[in-house]
């Protein structure tokens, strides 16, 4: 039985391979495929090509005035980007300041010296922190942190370091600083993710060399893990940095939104991202919403520029761990 | 002398691992608090209705977020009818066709994309769709989740098309069989769980998302019943109550939020389980030719 249908059917398969296989077929499904990996080069130049003629308007009335000038008039249509460039890199920078040390020594903790039944666990939390949506962080940082912030340790800073000028005035909660805390919190998982990837990718034979010589755990971990990676740890800190500038809903709901720039850091800020997020659907003249388009082709510049630096000191490592696998 | 500075090298080290420990402890602290308190005033504000009625005005209490919940898996399968067909074909060119000098647009692209804040998509579909549109619609706020999908999908299925081992390819073209298919029945059937689980990652990444709805779906404290008009999201809705003033809605925001989160965690937490490790689904497969070969 098996015989005759293996006979029967031998013609068949056999002409059909032997047959060079159609041409047609390659060249749709080849075009097919390369039209939609085109679409994503198309996607950027469209994101691009949209904001810029999105903020024409601003840029032709402001030029390179928007820039430098802080004063943001929606009713007499006047507009600086000042306040908001201010807020973003204040914001971001001190976030980065105060996640950027917790990271590092995370990862080393995760790479070093964690027992085995810790690691994963942890590992696995971390991520957990990374896959909550932003606008929970928001929710939990206006009515949990930040109130707690006011209460417990701003009052603290005010006085025992209220001579310098960061930390005078009063908060009223929502303030620069308790954004920053919220943007540490939010860019601390991807730090040290890509930080763990860089040190786990040091060889052994280093940490080995160094034990050899007779170096403590911390000499070790200093002399042939951070040196060797220094270069990666920089491009973990620019991901960290792009994150920060973009991110969006949770800074806005804690930052206050008021565009000023003061020196205390317990003031009212606005930052690029919640700007437009804040005013977007509330603008009344063409040449708010075109200002707005215009922090939004900032924005999208600055963070290219972060991520492209990134991507240049961390390679494939980084790119991965960015996609979320 | 020396035997004191031994001592010191020593206790420096222990203070140095000290300080990654507690390091470790404040980074995962965040997750534990946000937990606790969604749990603690998410779940006592969590009944039926809140998944059966529609948001309450003001000083009723009660009410649900029905609408915001069919409405985010609505936005979600138009994002998936953008994301996935675009996404696993341009990771399919990365991997399997494609110049180098495309290869390297293609990529550079797709991680410029990834980077892009969420806002930046919002205003960019508000111009391409809701103006010409003249109206916040659901197509428009699918249109900005699926773009978001895109760049995640194409990085994660051309990794995992990378881990196809070119035996795989040669073996079936050694069989005649025309490029496309061998592409579609041996590459992608292969890694056809690592591309799930990258579009379920991607899925769960963008479900989350609130900025690129604020200006496309808008929101809407009813039903919608066309995809052209404004359509409402757990994520819109629970930004419009977390800023309100009112107790009420804050504990409806904890109650959308405890769900919202319950939703990304266990799509992250199952594909973790499906996968078992970034090249789980490999295992897998190499196991089967193994047991269906035996009988054989």
């Amino acid at each position: 039985m098996n015989a005759a249908a293996v006979s029967g059917k031998a013609g068949s398969p056999a002409r059909w391979a032997l047959a060079p296989p159609g041409k047609a077929g390659d060249k749709f499904f080849r075009l097919l495929t390369w039209l939609m990996a085109m679409m994503v080069v198309v996607l950027l130049a469209l994101v691009g090509c949209t904001l810029w003629s999105g903020s024409r308007l601003a840029i032709a009335k402001f030029g390179w005035h928007f820039f430098v000038h802080s004063n943001w008039d929606p009713v007499n249509g006047d507009f600086g980007a000042l306040p908001f460039i201010f807020g973003t890199f204040v914001s971001s920078f001190l976030g980065l300041l105060i996640a950027l040390p917790l990271s590092l020594a995370t990862a080393v903790y995760l790479t070093e010296l964690a027992p085995g039944w810790v690691r994963q666990p942890a590992i696995s939390m971390i991520e957990m922190l990374a896959a909550i949506p932003s606008v929970v962080f928001g929710l939990w940082g206006a009515l949990v942190l930040v109130p707690w912030l006011q209460q417990g340790p701003y009052p603290l800073l005010t006085k025992y370091f209220g001579f310098l000028p960061f930390f005078q005035g009063r908060s009223y909660g929502p303030c620069m600083i308790s954004a920053a805390v919220i943007i540490a919190i939010m860019i601390l998982p991807i730090i040290t993710s890509i930080s763990r990837e860089v040190f786990r990718a040091v060889p052994d034979s280093q940490r080995e060399a160094a034990f050899a010589l007779g170096a403590t755990r911390w000499e070790v971990t200093r002399l042939a893990v951070l040196r060797y990676s220094i270069r990666g740890i920089f491009g973990a800190a620019m991901l960290g940095l792009g994150r920060a500038l973009g991110e969006t809903m949770a800074v806005t709901m804690v930052i206050g939104n008021w565009p000023e720039i003061s020196k205390s850091l317990f003031s009212y800020g606005y930052t690029l991202a919640s700007g437009i997020a804040n005013e977007f659907a509330e603008t009344t003249s063409d040449i708010h919403r075109s200002a707005l388009f215009e922090l939004g082709l900032m924005l999208l510049l600055v963070t290219v520029v972060t991520n492209v630096l990134a991507h240049m000191l961390i390679g494939a490592v980084g790119a991965r761990k960015h996609a979320g696998i | 002398m020396n035997n004191w500075r031994h001592h010191w090298r020593k206790i420096k080290s222990a203070i140095v691992s000290g300080f990654c420990l507690i390091s470790a402890g404040v980074v995962i602290a965040p997750l534990a608090l946000v937990l606790f308190y969604l749990l603690k005033a998410g779940a006592s504000s969590l009944d039926p209705h809140f998944f059966t009625q529609l948001p309450k005005p003001v000083g009723e209490s009660g009410g649900g977020m029905a609408n915001a919940i069919v409405g985010s898996l609505t936005l979600l399968g138009l994002a998936a009818l953008v994301g996935i067909p675009i996404g696993v074909l341009a990771g399919v060119y990365l991997s399997e066709f494609g110049s180098p000098r495309m290869k390297w647009a293609v990529r550079f692209a797709a991680d410029i994309l990834n980077g892009t804040p969420s806002i930046v998509w919002g205003i960019v579909v508000y111009a391409l769709v809701v103006l010409p549109m003249q109206g916040y619609s659901a197509y428009a706020g699918g249109l900005a989740l699926g773009f978001m999908m895109i760049p995640i999908i194409t990085r994660t299925t051309e990794e995992m098309l990378a881990l196809v081992p070119n035996g795989y390819r040669e073996a079936a073209f050694a069989l005649g069989i025309p490029h496309w298919r061998i592409v579609l029945n041996v590459v992608l059937k292969t890694a056809s769980r690592g591309i799930i689980t990258g579009i379920l990652l991607a899925a769960a990444r963008v479900a989350g998302e609130t900025a690129p709805l604020l200006f496309t779906a808008f929101g809407n404290s009813f039903w919608s019943h066309r995809l052209s008009e404004p359509i409402a999201a757990l994520p819109l809705q629970i930004y419009v109550y977390a800023i309100s003033p009112y107790d009420d809605w804050h504990r409806q925001a904890w109650a959308g939020a405890l769900v919202l989160i319950l939703f990304a965690l266990a799509l992250n937490i199952g594909v973790r389980v499906v996968t078992r490790g970034r090249l789980g689904f490999f295992a897998g497969r190499r196991i089967q030719p193994a047991s269906t070969s035996g009988p054989g």
